[in-house]
């Protein structure tokens, strides 16, 4: 390890672990610069991994780099809702037989990763977009498309380019009703959808020791609807409380210098902010749960690897306890992995959510990819603490989806309409 | 196959921040692992009809952000296989970018261009010079990328360039800038 790069107090988190890991030895730190970093563990799930693996075939390699580091994940249309599907996973069941990788079924990748793999310092690629999340304990974690993924998995190495950070500053801690779901939509509100493209955030400030590390996967994984390639929080108290619950170690920590250059900084009082809502169409169209209260909805969707957690569904159950969701509106649960879900029976919650009226699902990312588990029809209303709002994001090109977090999706089940989740807590 | 230098083609204009779930919406991308059939799907979220409109040259023109959102190669793909030979865009969105490199796309980052271009212009792009010709015959010089990247686009994608070299392009990569 160079303990020089480790202790220069001028590089970034992203400049510092790039020049530590890179393959080349030298020490690479300017934001443009292109490198070769060693992976230590490649993800691929069931809408890139199929496409990663044809590729994998067309390009005649033999045989994967080292089949342990590896993880084939079936999670976004899990179980199979129709034969095309079924098609592709016994696709990536065969190709788990013929070379040894990692399988796992029915937890959304990066919950699971987060519960089982991630550790501080690692470099993690996976064909999925929300890979970042895996910055909430301070890795190094990236999306990538499905031929890298192919090339990855022969070489076992891949280029990246050195980004430009930006540094946010919080201070103090959230309000009744604001989690960190409010939070990261702010900040996207804030710098935009393109806003954190090609970036490397850094979550700073002596706000980040009131986030959990649910909170901080959540504010990591969302960060990529301001496009960035890291979103970073360094390793804390609340990380190493994190690792000794889950009885993992290796801990190999890395910190931005005191003296690094950020492309910009932000600064967030966390007390000021309200419980935010997308309008449909574009992330970046946040606005105060105020602004859009009494908005219709035929559907509340609360999941995906955005805000599938315990603390998610913890919060969501508090507020239906004792409730009804609206007649004539439908309120899904779906949480983000299996641990998760077993969590949810044990405590009780499953069963809040069956008497309110809600469906609880298996583990999958379900209803946010529009593929099972709650499609949205024609002209159709969600509202949804899934990470995207887009165009025919969950169904219909005619359907509208609001984001908010779980609490907020929670209390606008219950009216039936958007509503303030602070009149139910 | 290597990618002619000189692409000559019929443009579609899109806004800023095009995401993946509008170039081909999920559940068509989960359902298929054929290149020609995503085609059929391509652009979806503006018009389902795309595929039945777009001509075998045709190149796109873009503004900011393109290809945001989910890491999905199905959207470069579908565009690919929809016979669009190239995409010009204001800037793009990070893995959207690498995946036309990987695939053999050609994408240039052109700031302004959108602004000087209507739907059906003709335009010339030049991956020789990396730049892109509008039709009052004005050169707009694409911002720089590495020449292993060029490269690896001119093959046409990681496939062809491993079944060729058998090894990917940035294993021989001594130090490289994107800025420089």
């Amino acid at each position: 390890m160079r303990q020089d790069i480790l202790n220069d107090d001028s590089l970034t988190f992203a400049e510092k672990i790039i020049s530590v890991r890179a393959e080349s030895g030298e020490r690479i730190h300017h934001p443009g610069d292109i490198t070769v970093l060693p992976v230590d563990l490649a993800m691929a799930q069931d809408s890139t991994g199929p496409l990663a693996i044809k590729v994998f075939g067309d390009m005649g390699v033999p045989k994967v780099w080292d089949p342990s580091r590896i993880h084939l994940v079936i999670d976004h249309t899990f179980p199979a809702s129709d034969e095309k599907v079924a098609n592709l996973h016994h696709l990536m069941r065969e190709f788990v037989k013929k070379h040894g990788v990692r399988l796992v079924e029915g937890s959304i990748s990066h919950q699971h990763l987060l519960e089982n793999h991630v550790v501080p310092g690692m470099i993690l690629f996976g064909a999925d977009s929300h890979t970042c999340q895996g910055g909430a304990v301070g890795a190094f974690a990236t999306g990538i498309g499905s031929s890298e993924m192919a090339a990855v998995w022969a070489s076992g190495n891949l280029w990246v380019r050195v980004p430009e950070s930006l540094k946010v500053n919080l201070t103090g801690q959230f309000k009744k009703g604001v989690y960190a779901r409010d939070l990261i939509s702010h900040f996207i509100g804030e710098v935009g959808e393109d806003g954190g493209n090609y970036r490397s955030i850094e979550w700073k400030g002596p706000g980040v020791k009131n986030l959990s590390m649910a909170s901080r996967a959540c504010i990591s994984n969302n960060s990529m609807e301001c496009g960035c390639k890291l979103s970073i929080f360094e390793v804390d108290p609340v990380t190493q409380d994190y690792f000794r619950s889950v009885n993992r170690k290796s801990m190999f920590e890395i910190h931005a210098g005191s003296k690094a250059h950020y492309k910009d900084e932000y600064n967030i009082e966390l007390d000021k902010l309200e419980p935010e809502v997308a309008e449909p169409g574009n992330v970046d169209k946040v606005k105060a749960v105020g602004e859009v209260e009494g908005t219709p909805i035929d559907e509340a969707f609360i999941g995906s690897s955005t805000n599938g957690r315990y603390e998610d569904l913890a919060v969501a159950a508090k507020i239906l306890k004792g409730h009804k969701v609206k007649s004539g509106t439908r309120c899904i649960v779906t949480p983000a992995s299996k641990h998760v879900f077993e969590q949810a029976i044990n405590d009780g919650l499953a069963q809040i959510f069956l008497q309110s009226g809600a469906v609880f699902t298996n583990a999958t990312c379900g209803a946010c990819v529009g593929t099972h588990m709650g499609v949205l029809g024609d002209n159709e209303v969600c509202i949804s603490s899934s990470p995207r709002n887009y165009v025919g994001r969950m169904g219909s090109i005619t359907s509208k989806i609001y984001l908010a977090s779980p609490a907020t999706a929670a209390a606008s089940a219950i009216e039936g309409k958007i509503a303030d989740p602070r009149r139910y807590l | 196959m290597t990618t002619p230098s000189i692409l000559k083609g019929r443009t579609w204009v899109w806004p800023d921040d095009v995401n993946t779930d509008i170039i081909i919406p999920f559940r068509f991308k989960a359902r298929t692992n054929d290149p020609v059939e995503m085609a059929k799907y391509a652009m979806y979220g503006f018009d389902p009809e795309f595929y039945k409109k777009v001509k075998p040259g045709d190149i796109f023109v873009a503004g900011k952000n393109f290809g945001g959102g989910s890491s999905r190669e199905q959207a470069p793909v579908a565009i690919k296989y929809s016979n669009v030979v190239a995409v010009v865009a204001e800037s793009f969105a990070r893995i959207f970018y690498r995946n036309c490199f990987a695939i053999g796309l050609p994408a240039l980052e052109v700031p302004g261009i959108s602004k000087q271009v209507k739907q059906f212009d003709e335009i010339e792009v030049n991956l020789q010079d990396w730049s892109v010709k509008t039709r009052d015959g004005k050169v707009h010089p694409a911002l720089k990328v590495p020449e292993f990247l060029r490269g690896l686009m001119r093959e046409g994608g990681l496939v062809e360039y491993y079944k060729h070299h058998k090894t990917f392009p940035w294993e021989k990569l001594e130090t490289a800038s994107i800025t420089s």
